[in-house]
């Protein structure tokens, strides 16, 4: 029933992208996002779009994948594009009834769906290719320098991956809880607001009850085996840079300047 | 009044790339009145076919009638099915929800639509049913220990009044003592109300007591179906899916081999022990 439901959605395969450093990944996803909001030329889309493009062929996961997760933000989509029509004041284009679109409307709504594509096309490649465990991991890395003022970094990203796995747990859980409360004869598509929310109770309680059991169980499973945070710890599998990173950030500086130098041209057309 | 299953299969995640056979082409009839036992090891399809049975899954391939009607055809009332096969899952206990006992029981009944009297009526017959103690009517269950909260669990499901009930291990996890009050309160039940039993269980030892008929599961297809004599003749094929005859049928063979006349059909303690003192001669 729940099955469709995706996240934490990695998808396994052997790719040049997948044995990147998450923490290659991380930066490149979070610079390449900043990067879509450095330009307004189609010149620069185009280098973002091959860019992307690159990517998702190295990483081999197939395209439909990726779009995926295009489908949660359509609405979103849509809504921004119709704002920025119609909102925008400037040159009229177009005039019916109380709405005027305007060329500079027409412009920004284009770059922006372009934009919000981009956005989240490029972090499911990340999603889809690193592991959650690496993610956190990378992360934690990432954010080692917050500890100086006393972040806690290690049990931030503790909490995170203990909460990412419970995912498909819980969601089998709810699963098996709701096919048990319908074999009650439990109701839990039809009547109205209220009703239906009155009919979640069976299920919401018994789940909260065993999320509670094993965080419990987790916990002392955790403290037997003397678990006390981050100091001193140390990784079976720490994460160190090989050359295939380096020259990964090698194309990222090499994607940023490309940007940059379509910017400066950009500006004398 | 029977369930038929007529080649009934069943996919797990059709049309992906993980798509994985649960069961293969099941022909089966479960009339009424049978005490059956469904054995299997783990991942043998006993879990998903039981699910079948009330159609809360519905199968890839194949047809499954209640009393002649195709469950899965429009306009048949699915809701009417699952109290008539009531379904006691696997950890039922993890299923409780209310603040007390006795209105966790009403939940079934309530949910047929049933007067208030009429559900509280069959709350209450349902706990005496499984031997639930009345001065912890009121109770929260979730004070309760295992055995009792499994109880109360399948009590919430015997106050549908299902004419047949099929409990998905309903031993795992309790002591023996546990495992015994409860089947032997099942066994009651039978006796009492003539009521249809499927008991699933990947333990001969549990059910070779209580059944007249096993099924044997084996990778989502049916091994043996026949009495229990017949199926525990079949020693090696059924070690060899990770099962075993009841250690009384063992006990009983060595005898024979070493040159005991005893009869080797025995399933029980009790068989075994009138058996042995038959061939004594006392």
């Amino acid at each position: 029933m729940l099955r469709d439901i995706t996240l934490g959605q990695y998808y396994q395969t052997e790719s040049v992208i997948h044995r990147l450093d998450p923490r290659v990944k991380l930066t490149g996803t979070i610079l390449y996002i900043i990067s879509l909001f450095l330009f307004n030329q189609f010149t620069g889309y185009l280098v973002a779009a091959l860019f992307l493009c690159v990517v998702i062929r190295l990483s081999k996961v197939p395209f439909r994948y990726m779009v995926r997760g295009m489908k949660a933000i359509l609405f979103l989509l849509l809504f921004t594009m119709a704002f920025n029509l119609f909102l925008t004041p400037g040159e009229p284009l177009v005039q019916f009834w109380k709405l005027t679109i305007t060329r500079e409307g027409l412009r920004i709504s284009v770059f922006m769906a372009i934009r919000l594509t981009f956005l989240i096309i490029g972090s499911s490649v990340m999603t889809l290719t690193t592991t959650p465990n690496h993610l956190t991991d990378g992360m934690e890395k990432l954010m080692g320098p917050l500890k100086k003022v006393r972040v806690p970094v290690h049990e931030v990203s503790m909490m995170m991956s203990i909460a990412l796995r419970f995912i498909p747990i819980l969601m089998e859980e709810t699963d098996k809880i709701m096919k048990a409360q319908i074999a009650r004869g439990a109701d839990f598509e039809s009547g109205n607001l209220v009703k239906k929310a009155k009919a979640m109770v069976p299920l919401l309680v018994p789940l909260f009850i065993s999320a509670f059991r094993r965080a419990n169980d987790l916990a002392m499973a955790m403290e037997a085996r003397c678990y006390q945070g981050g100091a001193g710890r140390t990784k079976m599998k720490p994460l160190q840079y090989a050359r295939r990173d380096y020259l990964a950030y090698g194309v990222l500086i090499a994607y940023l300047l490309a940007l940059m130098l379509m910017k400066y041209v950009g500006s004398f057309i | 009044m029977a369930i038929v299953l007529d080649h009934v299969s069943y996919i797990y995640e059709k049309d992906t790339e993980m798509a994985a056979f649960a069961l293969k082409d099941i022909c089966l009839t479960i009339p009424d009145g049978q005490f059956i036992g469904l054995i299997g090891h783990t991942g043998s399809g006993k879990s998903t076919l039981v699910q079948h049975l009330n159609g809360l899954l519905a199968p890839t391939g194949g047809h499954i009638y209640y009393n002649g009607k195709d469950i899965h055809a429009d306009g048949f009332d699915k809701k009417e099915l699952r109290s008539r096969v009531g379904l006691v899952f696997q950890y039922p206990e993890h299923q409780l929800f209310e603040v007390d006992v006795f209105t966790d029981v009403c939940f079934g009944p309530k949910n047929l639509g049933l007067s208030r009297k009429e559900t509280e009526l069959r709350a209450f017959e349902a706990l005496r049913q499984v031997g639930f103690p009345e001065e912890y009517f009121y109770q929260s269950p979730f004070d309760l220990s295992g055995g009792q909260k499994r109880r109360v669990a399948i009590a919430g499901v015997l106050a549908m009044k299902p004419d047949v009930l099929v409990l998905d291990e309903p031993t795992a996890g309790l002591d023996p003592k546990g495992r015994d009050e409860i089947l032997d309160r099942i066994a009651a039940l039978k006796a009492e109300t003539g009521i249809t039993v499927v008991l699933v269980s990947h333990s001969m030892e549990d059910i070779a007591k209580y059944v007249d008929r096993i099924i044997v599961m084996n990778r989502g297809s049916v091994l043996f179906d026949d009495v229990p004599a017949e199926v525990f003749r079949h020693d090696a094929e059924l070690e060899a899916v990770g099962l075993a005859a009841p250690q009384m049928t063992y006990i009983m063979r060595t005898l024979r081999r070493r040159g005991m006349e005893v009869g080797t059909d025995v399933t029980t303690l009790e068989e075994a022990e009138r058996e042995i003192l038959r061939v004594l001669g006392k």
